[in-house]
């Protein structure tokens, strides 16, 4: 694995918002009723390091993929600052995207069926003039190899590859552009078992090679123990816990981390039976709970936690937790033992 | 097999017909039997024919599949041959099945207690009143909170892992014998696939119900079955317990997809990618259908098709070579 060199950031976003007003019904306009808003973020912050690859995960509705958006700069956050350290003053946007590229979820729609491989990237290529004119077929060549495809490839059209070649295209253009932070949102949730694990080797082999940047949007825990060094849990618009990715598997310090990793049907083991197990669906964010957000689902919450909203605090180093309990959380019992016949 | 055997599925072909040409072949010649209350899970990757399995058993094919040969028999029974009416009973009351999208599979203009309530009135003859009580004592049991409001609720009113409870409600109302489930917690998160994978294990139980799983999540499968059939390119090459076959595959496909699936915990253990693609299943070549991807591969791969073969007691596998996948012992 390669080292992190400790607290050299790329990109940091502080207490970022996103907001969205619902339409309101014709009654309710006249009667003065309250505008009803969505959150799907509420004041997150977040530093990626350099040459890191840093894991969000979380469930549907948590903001995760809303976060993605915002750092390529495809949303428009409602309040907060984004700092992308290492971009000159008052870049343009076309020099902000160059900084930060994207990896789609779903590789059959985030390609062009009507563009060949070839004039993808050589469009890009030309357009932030990475490379002189003279020298893009041959860029353009080292990129599909550097993703493992090969050069007969810049002829032929989306539709003639696999999901997993789909996917390595799509990394092919993010890496076009020489961008320093990659953002992967679900990269490998839409491709078969075999197919992802060479996609996940890809990954690793950027980090390791090229000193990428990558956050990396999950919902499979196991693919984020696999590839990332850090881990940050999202929950309701929230970051309620983040910590190094060994750290937060061994000693999670929040309650939903923890019905989280008791959740992965394991492979190896029997599932736990561990008091964390919740119960009920994440709430709507058009009603985020008073006091801390995951009180309704959460075993453990007491009537301190019906009311007051708990901020991310470090519980260790390079760990922070947004949990009132989380120093007198039951010590986490780790991995089950195997059973013997059921 | 020691039990009563419930469903005995024998050399079943699946195919899509074409003029002038041979058909092309989805499923190709598979066996496999399930007990009363046994719980079997079928592994593959897309296009592996695990789902077109399933839709054969519950008679649900898409326009164009058919089944080109052999025998689906329900306690004795040959469901093929059965009169199309006597079948369709069968269906809802002794064999039920769960989808994997719950939006779809849904009547999005019938509200949910009248959609579960509707196979006990016609199975079971229930009144209206004592099949919409039913209805609301399988929401409570599938552990939907306010079932008599929910009831009256329409399924776009309802969260993804409420509508998947509405299904399985559904799939049980009338105490089936046999429950297929197609991916049905795929389109769900982690926390609520636990809580939905918990209620069919117990549900099941309780009534002793038989379940035949497909997924492609190895965890799964690991959760809640007992037996286990790994499918590849429309075949079924390896088949036996779960816990034995995930512990020592006698397959090389079975061996390269645990290889490659990340295991929470066995962090450290490095992911081995299968490698090529699937064959075509338009022009199978002759031979084993892995051979091309297969490090274990000898000459007579390309040239004779391994069948389905008793390697061990309880354990089959479709692989000339198995003892040596066992050993690891590469070519």
């Amino acid at each position: 694995m390669t080292e992190v060199t400790e607290q050299q950031s790329v990109l940091r976003v502080a207490n970022i918002s996103k907001e969205y007003s619902l339409g309101q019904g014709l009654l309710n306009r006249f009667g003065g009723a309250k505008k009803a808003s969505l959150k799907a973020l509420d004041g997150v912050d977040l530093d990626l390091r350099r040459g890191e690859v840093l894991a969000l995960v979380g469930e549907s509705g948590s903001g995760k993929s809303t976060l993605a958006k915002i750092l390529v700069g495809a949303l428009k956050p409602t309040g907060g600052e984004i700092h992308e350290l290492g971009l000159a003053e008052g870049a343009g946007r076309k020099e902000r995207s160059r900084h930060v590229q994207m990896v789609f979820q779903d590789p059959y729609s985030s390609l062009n069926p009507r563009i060949s491989v070839g004039s993808m990237l050589a469009g890009l290529l030309r357009l932030h003039r990475v490379v002189p004119n003279s020298e893009v077929r041959a860029e353009s060549i080292r990129l599909l190899n550097r993703v493992g495809l090969q050069e007969d490839a810049l002829q032929a059209y989306p539709s003639q590859f696999s999901g997993g070649q789909r996917q390595r295209l799509a990394i092919a253009r993010a890496l076009a552009v020489r961008p320093d932070v990659l953002v992967a949102d679900e990269p490998v949730s839409a491709l078969d078992v075999s197919i992802q694990a060479t996609i996940l080797e890809l990954f690793k082999s950027l980090q390791d090679e090229l000193g990428l940047s990558i956050l990396f949007i999950a919902h499979n825990l196991a693919v984020v123990q696999h590839l990332s060094q850090r881990v940050a849990v999202m929950y309701l618009g929230r970051i309620v816990e983040i910590a190094d990715t060994a750290e937060i598997f061994s000693n999670p310090r929040h309650p939903y981390t923890r019905a989280l990793i008791d959740s992965i049907p394991r492979m190896s083991a029997d599932s736990v039976t561990d008091p964390f197990e919740v119960e009920g669906e994440p709430p709507s964010p058009i009603n985020v709970p008073p006091g801390c957000r995951f009180h309704p689902r959460c075993p453990v919450a007491t009537d301190r936690c019906r009311t007051e909203d708990p901020g991310l605090t470090p519980v260790g180093p390079g760990h922070a937790s947004a949990c009132l309990l989380a120093a007198e959380l039951p010590p986490y019992r780790g991995v089950p033992a195997l059973k013997e016949e059921r | 097999m020691s039990e009563a055997t419930l469903l005995s599925v024998r050399n079943l072909s699946l195919g899509v017909r074409r003029k002038g040409r041979p058909a092309t072949v989805i499923v190709d010649d598979i066996s496999f039997g399930v007990a009363e209350g046994m719980r079997f899970g079928i592994v593959g990757e897309s296009g592996s024919g695990k789902s077109m399995t399933l839709r054969a058993i519950a008679n649900l094919l898409p326009a164009g599949v058919e089944v080109l040969s052999g025998s689906i028999e329900y306690r004795g029974k040959d469901l093929r041959a059965m009169p199309a009416r006597s079948r369709l009973a069968l269906a809802g009351q002794e064999i039920a099945m769960i989808f994997q999208e719950p939006m779809t599979a849904l009547n999005p203009v019938m509200r949910v207690g009248d959609q579960i309530a509707e196979s006990p009135r016609r199975n079971l003859g229930l009144s209206k009143s004592a099949a919409m009580d039913l209805a609301v004592d399988m929401m409570r049991k599938t552990g939907i909170p306010d079932p008599a409001r929910r009831a009256r609720a329409y399924p776009h009113e309802l969260s993804g892992g409420l509508r998947q409870r509405i299904m399985i409600a559904m799939a049980l109302s009338c105490s089936p014998k046999l429950l297929l489930c197609d991916e049905p917690t795929t389109a769900l998160d982690v926390t609520v696939q636990h809580q939905v994978l918990r209620l069919l294990e117990q549900l099941c139980e309780d009534t002793n119900t038989a379940l035949i799983f497909v997924t492609h999540d190895l965890g799964v499968v690991n959760q809640t079955c007992r037996e286990l059939g790994v499918m590849y390119a429309g075949e079924l090459v390896e088949r036996g317990r779960v816990k034995d076959v995930f512990a020592g595959p006698r397959h090389p496909y079975t061996k390269g997809l645990l290889d490659s699936a990340p295991d929470f915990d066995q962090p450290d253990r490095e992911l081995i990618a299968i490698p090529g693609f699937p064959p075509n299943l338009a022009d199978r070549a002759t031979g084993c259908p892995f051979q091309p991807r297969c490090a274990f591969a000898v000459e007579r791969c390309a040239t004779d098709r391994p069948r389905l073969e008793s390697v061990l007691p309880g354990r089959e596998a479709a692989c000339f070579e198995s003892a040596r996948i066992f050993e690891g012992v590469t070519a």
